[in-house]
């Protein structure tokens, strides 16, 4: 019990991946949170990633942590300079709005 | 001991600033339990030996993300607030979903084969963290590594155009019409007749 495997590990990722989830939900209007709770999936996705790495002396586990670093990087950009347009535009961030994005 | 008594401690705080990340009043207080997470997130990367990973996260995360997501929440001027309403009307679907997908993640991992104990590496041939990933980064991956340094160039350019704007009204120096400048358009020379005045001219 008192040595940490695998299997907590996971378990952590699991929680913080279902706490990101949530998140969506719980702020389902803010898309600045909602960004966020998604950077906290792709976080526990990392912490699976690199934890299978360790148990399995595999290093490529944590090159692709790397790679799912470099596209979080590039979607968090990308999002906020969306996010930052729209509100210049319409002067809110409300996700109901944001179906208007179309055309 | 000592590394399970961190795991519980990193764990513990990563959950706790999670938590706090999706339900803080004010963004701004999200943003830094967000980087709360990130620390301790590096915390349990290090203690599975993967420091370089860890110094990334850091560094990507904490200095690159994190600010960027803090720049955006200060600029922009919204009642934060009136974004939290109505959202308690869906917490229960999103506790319903949240705790069956936890169900379900917890009955894979538990159905999981335990995996052999791995033979650990001779002290002998192993190399630190960051010679190993470099090792294979650059002879096994060396096209997904091109690739991802494309994505942040199109990410780049993406985040360049869509927020640049042309304001208009502004005035500026035009510095290739000042130079491309001519005498000829520049400036006429008149004969004055003598005594006649400047009035005619």
């Amino acid at each position: 019990m008192f040595e940490i495997g695998l299997f907590h590990y996971l378990t952590l990722a699991a929680l913080l991946f279902t706490m990101g989830v949530f998140g969506i939900f719980l702020n389902r209007k803010n898309v600045i949170v909602i960004l966020m709770s998604i950077e906290l999936m792709l976080l526990a996705v990392n912490i699976n990633f690199v934890a299978f790495s360790s148990f399995l002396n595999d290093l490529s586990g944590q090159i692709f942590t790397m790679f799912v670093l470099t596209v979080a990087a590039a979607e968090a950009a990308i999002g906020l300079a969306i996010l930052v347009t729209f509100f210049r535009n319409k002067g809110s961030i409300a996700v109901e709005d944001l179906s208007s994005l179309k055309g | 001991m000592i590394g399970v008594i961190a795991f519980y401690l990193f764990s513990f705080l990563l959950l706790v600033s999670a938590f706090f990340v999706i339900s803080a009043r004010n963004p701004v207080y999200s943003v830094l339990f967000l980087i709360l997470a990130f620390f301790n997130a590096a915390g349990l990367f290090v203690l599975l030996g993967a420091e370089f990973v860890a110094m990334i996260l850091v560094i990507v995360y904490v200095g690159a993300v994190a600010v960027l997501f803090l720049f955006v929440v200060m600029m922009l001027d919204i009642n934060f607030s009136d974004l939290r309403k109505g959202a308690m009307q869906f917490v229960p679907f999103g506790l319903a979903l949240g705790g069956l997908l936890l169900a379900e993640l917890v009955v894979l991992y538990s159905a999981w084969p335990e995996i052999p104990a791995q033979t650990a590496i001779d002290p002998a041939v192993a190399v630190d963290n960051t010679r190993a990933l470099g090792a294979v980064l650059y002879t096994d991956y060396v096209f997904p590594f091109q690739v991802s340094g494309l994505i942040l160039l199109v990410a780049m350019i993406g985040a360049i155009v869509l927020t640049h704007r042309t304001r208009s009204g502004v005035l500026r120096q035009k510095v290739a019409e000042q130079v491309s400048r001519q005498q000829s358009e520049a400036m006429t020379i008149q004969k004055v007749s003598s005594g006649a005045g400047v009035d005619h001219v």
